[in-house]
C-alpha cells in the first residue's frame, strides 16, 4: 500500500524539528514495539483486523468534509499512514515517518470519535490515534506548544504555571468581586466535609479570572455548601492526557481526584472544559485502573441544569438575539448531556437556533486535541 | 476428483472453519482481557442496544444518509450468507452425508439471491476502483478478498446454468467454497466472526460508559 499523498504548507516547530534529527532507528523501534505489546491488547489487534477498508469513517471527519474531501484526512487514512505501518513493519520506520504521525494524530485529528460512530463495526478510530500519540510522546515527537502545557502540569500540577500564591490571592480577589454581585457571597477555601468541591481549569485564574467571582455570586444565590482547594490539585484539565504523557495524566487526575477527597466533599462540581471532564471522568481513571472516579464528577452543564431546573437560581433576564451553542464533543457525544444543555440553552437565551448536525452528531470545533487551547 | 473435494476436503474446510473461528475468537479475546477495562466497561443491554440500530437497515442517522449504499449491503449481506444455507443442492448433499435436512428456497429464488451478490460484488469492485478514500486504502488483498467471496457464487451460478463442463465446474465451484471458508477465520473475511464484538464493545463504551449512543 503506497503512502497517502498529503500537499500541506510547511509548518516549523522546533521541538518536532530538534526531535526529528536526533531520533534514532533503535530507539524508535523499541517505543513502538513497547507500547504496542504492553499497553495495547485486543482491542487494537480486533480493529486493525476487522476494518474491511469501505471508507464509510470519511463522511464523518469534519476535517475531510471541510477540506474539500480531501482523502487524506479521512479517518481511515490517518490509520493507514501510521499504525498499519508500525504494525507490518514491526516498528521499523525512521524519524520523518514518526514526525508525519505525530502532525496527523496531533493536528490533524482531534479524537472527537464521530467517526467511530460512523464506521459499520464501531471501529475506534479516535482510540487508535491516541495510541499513535502515546508513542509520540514517548519519542518527545509532541508540538512544542501542547508539550510546554504538559511541562506546566508537571511541574506545577496546573496547565499554565499558575504560582500556589498567586492562586490563593486571586480566589480572595475574586471573592470580592462575587460580593459585587451578592454582598454576603464567600469563596470558602478548604473547607473540610463541605458537599461540592468546585473545580476549575488552569486558564480560569490566569486569564477568566472573572469566572470565579461569578461561581462565587452563583453558588451563594444556590444555598449550596461548596469549597475550593487552596492547594495544588484544583486544577481538573489536563494536556498530558492530549498529548499521550500518560503518566503526567495520571499524577495530575489522581491529585485531583485525592484533594477533593482530602476535603471529604460528596462530590465534585466542574466548570464548562470538555476534555477536562473527559479527562477526570473516563481517561485517567481508565489508566489507573479505575472503573469510575472515586468521587462522583459533575459537569457544569448538569449542574446548571439541576440548579435551573430545581428553581435554585432563576434567570432574571435572557440574552438578546439569535444565540446558537456548538456540541462540545466530550461532554455531548461523549458524555450525552446534549438535551440538558439544550435546556440551559432555552433558559438562558430569548432566541436560541439549533445547529445541525446537532447534540451526539455534532461536528468537533476542532479545537479538541490540545494543540490550540483556550 | 470430484470425491476428494466433496469428501477429506470438505471435511478439511469446515473443521478449519469452526477450529479456526474459535481459535480467533479466544485469541481475541484473551487480549481483551489483557486489556483490563474491556470487560467491566462491558453492558449486555447497551450491546443489544448498538447491534438493533446497526443489523436493522435504516435504524440509525447514517444509514439514512446513505440509502442506497445501505440497500446494497443489506442485499448483499444477506444473500451472501442465506443462500448457501436454504440451497436445496447443499441440503441434499447434507442429507446424503448425514442424514440431515432443512428447509430449502426454491431454485429460482436462490438464484435471483445469487445473482445479487455477484452484484454487489461488482459494486464493491466499483467503489474500490473509484471512491478516492476507498482507492487510497485498497491493496491486492482486498481484491483477493473480494475474488475469494465472488467466486462460489459466480461458479456455482454457472454450475447451476449447466454453462460449460457441469462436473468441472462444479469441482471448482466446491473448491471456491471451501477457499471461502478457510478463509474467513484467518483474513479480513473475520469481519464477519468480530463485527459482533466490536459493535458491542462500541455501543457499551458510548452507551454504558459515557452515557450516549452509537447511532
Ligand atoms: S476522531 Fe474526529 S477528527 Fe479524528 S479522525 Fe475521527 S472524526 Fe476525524
Ligand atoms: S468505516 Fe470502519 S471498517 Fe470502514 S474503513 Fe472506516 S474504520 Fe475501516
Amino acid at each position: 500500500m503506497k503512502p497517502t499523498i498529503a500537499k500541506r504548507e510547511p509548518v516549523v516547530d522546533d521541538a518536532m524539528d530538534q526531535t526529528e534529527a536526533k531520533l534514532r532507528p533503535e530507539q524508535i523501534q523499541k517505543v513502538i514495539n513497547e507500547v504496542i505489546d504492553k499497553e495495547t491488547g485486543g482491542r487494537l489487534w480486533t480493529y486493525v483486523n476487522t476494518c474491511i477498508h469501505c471508507g464509510l469513517c470519511a463522511e464523518a471527519c469534519q476535517w475531510y468534509l471541510s477540506n474539500d474531501r480531501d482523502v487524506s484526512y479521512a479517518p481511515v487514512t490517518k490509520i493507514k499512514d501510521t499504525i498499519w505501518v508500525m504494525l507490518k513493519n514491526k516498528g521499523a520506520v525512521d524519524a520523518a515517518f514518526i514526525k508525519r504521525c505525530a502532525e496527523i494524530a496531533y493536528t490533524e485529528c482531534n479524537l472527537c470519535r464521530r467517526c467511530g460512530m460512523y464506521c459499520p463495526f464501531g471501529i475506534d478510530i479516535a482510540y487508535m490515534l491516541l495510541v499513535v500519540r502515546r508513542i509520540c510522546a514517548k519519542l518527545d515527537m509532541v508540538p512544542l506548544y501542547l508539550q510546554d502545557t504538559v511541562h506546566s502540569h508537571a511541574a506545577t500540577m496546573n496547565q499554565m504555571w499558575v504560582k500556589p500564591d498567586e492562586w490563593i490571592d486571586t480566589l480572595q480577589w475574586q471573592e470580592e468581586e462575587g460580593q459585587g454581585y451578592v454582598p454576603s457571597a464567600r469563596l470558602p477555601l478548604e473547607k473540610e466535609g463541605a458537599e461540592i468541591m468546585y473545580s476549575v481549569i488552569g486558564p480560569e485564574p490566569k486569564f477568566l479570572a472573572q469566572l470565579l467571582g461569578n461561581i462565587t455570586a452563583i453558588m451563594k444565590v444556590a444555598g449550596l455548601d461548596w469549597t475550593m482547594p487552596a492547594t495544588a490539585g484544583w486544577d481538573n484539565s489536563n494536556m498530558a492526557m492530549y498529548s499521550g504523557d500518560f503518566e503526567v495524566m495520571a499524577r495530575v487526575e489522581r491529585l485531583h481526584h485525592e484533594t477533593a477527597q482530602r476535603l471529604k466533599v460528596k462530590k465534585i462540581v466542574m466548570g464548562e472544559c470538555g476534555h477536562a471532564f473527559r479527562g477526570a471522568e473516563y481517561d485517567g481513571p481508565t489508566w489507573m485502573g479505575w472503573m469510575k472516579p472515586p468521587i462522583p464528577i459533575v459537569h457544569a452543564i448538569s449542574f446548571y441544569y439541576d440548579l435551573i431546573k430545581s428553581g435554585r437560581i432563576k434567570i432574571a433576564k435572557k440574552a438578546e438575539g439569535p444565540i446558537t451553542v456548538q456540541d462540545p464533543c466530550n461532554v455531548i457525544r461523549n458524555g450525552g448531556l446534549g438535551d440538558k444543555l439544550r435546556y440551559i440553552m432555552n433558559a438562558v437565551c430569548a432566541e436560541f437556533v439549533d445547529v445541525t448536525p446537532n447534540k451526539r452528531h455534532n461536528y468537533c470545533c476542532n479545537e479538541g486535541g490540545g494543540v490550540i487551547n483556550c | 476428483m470430484y470425491e476428494l473435494v466433496r469428501g477429506p476436503l470438505a471435511w478439511a474446510a469446515f473443521i478449519i472453519f469452526i477450529a479456526g473461528s474459535l481459535y480467533r475468537i479466544i485469541y481475541m479475546l484473551a487480549g481483551c482481557k489483557k486489556e483490563k477495562i474491556v470487560f467491566p466497561h462491558m453492558s449486555l443491554k447497551h450491546s443489544l442496544a448498538s447491534l438493533v440500530h446497526w443489523v436493522i437497515p435504516f435504524n440509525n442517522q447514517y444509514m439514512k444518509q446513505r440509502p442506497a449504499f445501505t440497500i446494497v449491503t443489506f442485499a448483499f449481506h444477506i444473500c451472501l450468507v442465506v443462500t448457501p444455507i436454504f440451497l436445496l443442492a447443499h441440503i441434499i448433499l447434507w442429507d446424503e452425508s448425514w442424514n440431515i435436512s432443512w428447509w430449502s428456497m426454491s431454485d429460482t429464488i436462490a438464484d435471483y439471491m445469487t445473482i445479487i451478490v455477484i452484484a454487489g460484488c461488482i459494486f464493491f469492485l466499483y467503489r474500490r476502483l473509484t471512491d478516492p478514500v476507498v482507492k487510497n486504502v485498497t491493496d491486492a488483498s482486498d481484491y483477493l478478498l473480494l475474488a475469494i467471496t465472488a467466486l462460489p457464487f459466480i461458479t456455482g451460478f454457472i454450475a447451476y446454468h449447466q454453462w460449460f463442463d457441469y462436473k468441472t465446474m462444479l469441482i471448482i465451484h466446491i473448491l471456491a467454497g471451501e477457499i471461502m471458508l478457510i478463509a474467513i477465520p484467518f483474513t479480513r473475511l473475520s469481519h464477519m466472526l468480530f463485527f459482533v464484538f466490536t459493535r458491542a464493545y462500541f455501543g457499551s463504551e458510548q452507551g454504558h460508559v459515557k452515557h450516549s449512543k452509537d447511532w
